[in-house]
């Protein structure tokens, strides 16, 4: 695919995600037949992002600014593929390390080890990559002693700073960081921003940054885009957008 | 839809999805073969034991009561019998709630979705290869020698797992949708166990005048179908006939074609449901 918009990381085209509301839970089959025969089965129709648009160049940094609820986490997923849009199309170009929802197919009964092998399958690694890197995993989670214990005996920061120290460990063509993930205690936290920063001055990671310190937008993002309930308001410089958010609450 | 996966290609992402998949697989089946187990005293010995206790208390009670009806070793027939309908008993049970037991995973991560049925199938044969260690023992206490006929195992196992894997993405999509399937499959799945000569013989059926739609219900029945191969292999020592081949690929292809397209036309709905 080496077309000529090839040096944008991220495009959103035209996006819209409709979720159904169904007037009632109907989760057995014989109360599904009935409304069908009575013509009664009903949606309400509830637009999460309404014909959003924009791109990412490689290498740059985006913030994605909205009050609660505005279908930002929704963007998010869809980009990060775990929802698929209603309508439009989302191209990523090189692989993505979402930092939205960590952790994914952890299991409590599994030891430390265990679970940092399926967590990496499922995040695309191969089984030589995790080999390799398994042990600036355990230092960067500051876990040595406890490899091989049960999850479930790990208190739930452990549990986040091992989820974060193996959606990290490679440096990614697109990060996806929602702020409102916060990971273990301050000092932890220091070093997850330290990380990412990192990424984000090596310049060549794309970061898409989901947050609601406009202070922290504005330190870090080049550029903003602003979705409200769904709608894009607006995409330009991060100054600019920021004022305009914040000039609707005064 | 598009979601392209990236034009730079990198060391350390898996670039084709295939063998992506492949190692989520392999993780998830080990997964689910170190949970089993784990915190028990004997272990992994229980996939051998279960099919051996099953067989010594079914055989103590059925094995007189099927004198004279042709079946020369009742115990191998037996454990032969069970251990290929537990196959797909496990498969098919576990493969009806992949899906909805794999929702906190399906919320975080992007993965193809096929593999969490496909997996219960991998993890049930898996347990199915340690029962036939309790073949194995059978076979040696009662000094039964295997003839190359054995091979036919093969081919019988390949189609009962297609079948398996079919049914699983059938159920398991339709489950996500209607939560009714899961009581529902276990009434068919007693029933099933019925209607398939496990611990009778079809002779009983046929030397009783049964009615020839009984028979034929039970004959076409694809567990009667894998069954009898698996039996043909092991306990009998002769080649399937050529009806039960026939049926047994065509039930595989069946479901699995079936089961693909349902799979595939509701599959981009799931998230919304589970």
């Amino acid at each position: 695919m080496a077309d000529t918009s090839s040096d944008y990381a991220i495009e959103v085209n035209d996006v819209s995600m409709i979720f159904n509301i169904a007037s009632e839970q109907l989760n057995n089959l014989k109360e599904y037949f009935i409304k069908i025969m009575r013509h009664e089965l009903f949606f309400k129709e509830f637009r999460a992002l309404d014909h959003v648009s924009f791109k990412v160049r490689r290498g740059e940094v985006v913030g994605l600014v909205g009050t609660n609820g505005s279908g930002k986490s929704t963007m998010l997923k869809c980009i990060a593929g775990v929802l698929e849009p209603s309508e439009g199309s989302i191209v990523v170009r090189g692989n993505i390390a979402p930092l939205i929802e960590l952790g994914a197919g952890f299991d409590a009964e599994l030891t430390a080890r265990e679970n940092i092998y399926l967590n990496g399958s499922l995040l695309g690694y191969t089984h030589e990559f995790i080999d390799e890197h398994l042990q600036e995993i355990i230092d960067f989670a500051e876990l040595q002693d406890f490899m091989d214990m049960p999850l479930k005996n790990y208190s739930s920061g452990m549990v986040a700073r091992i989820a974060f120290a193996i959606a990290t460990v490679t440096e990614p063509d697109v990060l996806i960081v929602d702020e409102t993930l916060s990971v273990g205690d301050v000092f932890f936290q220091e070093k997850c921003e330290k990380r990412i920063k990192h990424f984000i001055d090596s310049g060549k990671v794309t970061v898409l940054f989901v947050s609601h310190s406009m202070k922290q937008v504005e330190r870090i993002c080049e550029r903003a885009v602003w979705i409200e309930k769904g709608v894009q308001r607006m995409d330009g410089p991060v100054k600019e957008v920021c004022e305009a958010y914040q000039k609707q609450f005064s | 839809m598009s979601h392209k996966a990236g034009t730079t290609k990198h060391v350390t992402h898996l670039t084709s999805s295939l063998s992506k998949d492949r190692f989520i697989l392999q993780q998830l089946v080990s997964k689910d073969f170190k949970l089993r187990y784990r915190r028990s005293v004997l272990g992994v010995i229980w996939s051998v034991l279960n099919p051996l206790l099953m067989m010594i208390i079914m055989s103590f009670v059925f094995s007189y009561f099927l004198k004279g009806s042709g079946v020369d070793n009742y115990p191998l027939y037996l454990i032969v019998g069970n251990i290929t309908f537990a196959l797909m008993n496990e498969a098919t049970s576990t493969g009806l709630r992949s899906i909805i037991d794999a929702a906190p995973l399906l919320k975080k991560v992007r993965v193809d979705r096929w593999v969490f049925p496909v997996q219960k199938v991998f993890s049930a044969a898996f347990n199915f290869a340690f029962s036939l260690i309790a073949v194995v023992i059978v076979m040696l206490f009662f000094q039964i020698a295997p003839t190359w006929h054995i091979i036919w195992m093969i081919p019988a196992l390949l189609l009962l797992m297609v079948f398996c894997i079919g049914l699983s993405m059938l159920i398991g999509a339709l489950a996500v949708f209607f939560r009714d399937m899961i009581h529902l499959w276990s009434v068919l799945l007693t029933a099933w166990t019925y209607l398939t000569p496990i611990f009778w013989d079809l002779s009983l059926l046929t030397n009783s005048n049964a009615p020839w739609i009984v028979v034929a219900v039970v004959k076409a029945n694809p567990m009667y179908n894998y069954i009898d191969m698996m039996r043909c292999a092991i306990v009998y020592q002769a080649s399937p006939g050529s009806t039960v081949i026939i049926l047994s690929v065509v039930w595989a292809l069946l479901a699995l074609v079936l089961g693909y397209i349902v799979f595939r036309k509701t599959e981009h709905k799931f998230i919304l449901y589970i």
